[in-house]
């Protein structure tokens, strides 16, 4: 079994509110350090493919169809590991 | 026929069915969404508002897959004529029927409100029953109606007369003040390329009563009506 990790954020350039109302909540806390968040969404994906290569040409292509809508999203495969069979 | 399309989740159908149906006598039929064909004689497409599969990944994102989708696009794909109402619209958008996408209200409010809307452009099949600077008044009730496209993409849709309704003042003035959720350009409904194709986000079914909420949303829905009954009328 493959283990996919797929992060999909907002593109810079579409207003985030949910990501600055979070920023706010932080500085009424007191985290003055806080300068931006932006929300995004991580899918942990479970695979049944060969290998890592063909996990990756197919979480590639369902990220675009499906996980992320090219309009406002980007999304980063951020691992891609091999688990150990049960 | 007109088809008013149920998804699992929506709750806009049998208020559009009467819209259609017992306020402006249009044959309309529910149409469930894991049919994988339209009815033959079927005259236009509507996809009603709610929450299509609970809005899970992203509004109107799930909604694309359902079967009934493939028939709603080659139908749209031939010419006939597709609206699309809040949940609809963003089904529509998802759908890659209609430029753009609809995103969180910028103050992240859920609004539930009547809006003026500015007609852009009086035309068959959605807005002839309106003249070009009309004013709407329409309720809204939706948490992710803030209209996005790509600046070269909302240029273009400017450019070509696709932007149907605009929200605007009750003079008619679009202002930021009367965009209620943060749509780019205060828009509040386009079409595709061909203009057979058109989603908003307030909702003409649930304004053609004078008792409740006002006519106007009979400019819209009177207008597809009357595009489907002419459309009968010349086969």
């Amino acid at each position: 079994m493959v283990k996919a990790l797929v992060h999909v954020t907002l593109k810079p350039d579409v207003l985030d509110p949910q990501g600055k109302a979070i920023q706010r909540a932080a500085t009424s806390l007191g985290y003055d350090a806080v300068r931006g968040v932006r929300q995004g969404k991580l899918f942990e994906i479970e695979l049944d493919v060969r290998d890592e290569e063909q996990a990756r040409k197919l979480v590639t292509e369902l990220s675009s169809k499906l996980l992320a809508n090219p309009v406002i999203e980007s999304f980063d495969i951020v691992r891609i590991a091999t688990s150990p069979s049960p | 026929m007109l088809a008013v399309v149920q998804f699992p989740g929506s709750n806009d159908d049998r208020d559009m069915r009467f819209a259609l149906k017992g306020v402006l006598g249009a044959e309309t039929e529910l149409v469930w969404h894991k049919r994988s064909e339209l009815s033959s004689g079927t005259t236009a497409v509507v996809c009603p508002g709610g929450f299509s599969y609970g809005d899970y990944l992203r509004c109107g994102a799930m909604a694309k897959f359902s079967p009934i989708m493939a028939a709603v696009r080659r139908f749209a794909e031939a010419g006939g004529p597709v609206l699309g109402v809040c949940n609809g619209f963003q089904v529509l958008c998802e759908a890659e029927l209609l430029p753009g996408v609809l995103v969180r209200n910028h103050h992240l409010h859920f609004v539930c409100d009547f809006v003026h809307v500015r007609v852009e452009r009086a035309a068959p099949p959605f807005t002839s029953r309106a003249r070009a600077g009309d004013v709407l008044r329409l309720p809204i009730k939706h948490g992710e109606g803030a209209y996005f496209a790509e600046a070269e993409v909302l240029a273009r849709l400017e450019r070509n007369g696709q932007v149907l309704v605009r929200y605007c003042e009750a003079d008619g003035t679009p202002t930021a003040a009367a965009n209620p959720n943060g749509s780019l350009a205060g828009v509040a409904g386009v079409t595709n390329e061909a203009g057979n194709v058109f989603g908003l986000m307030p909702h003409p079914e649930h304004a053609v009563e004078a008792a409740i909420g006002g006519v106007d949303g009979l400019a819209i829905l009177g207008s597809l009506v009357d595009a489907v009954r002419g459309a009968r009328g010349r086969r």
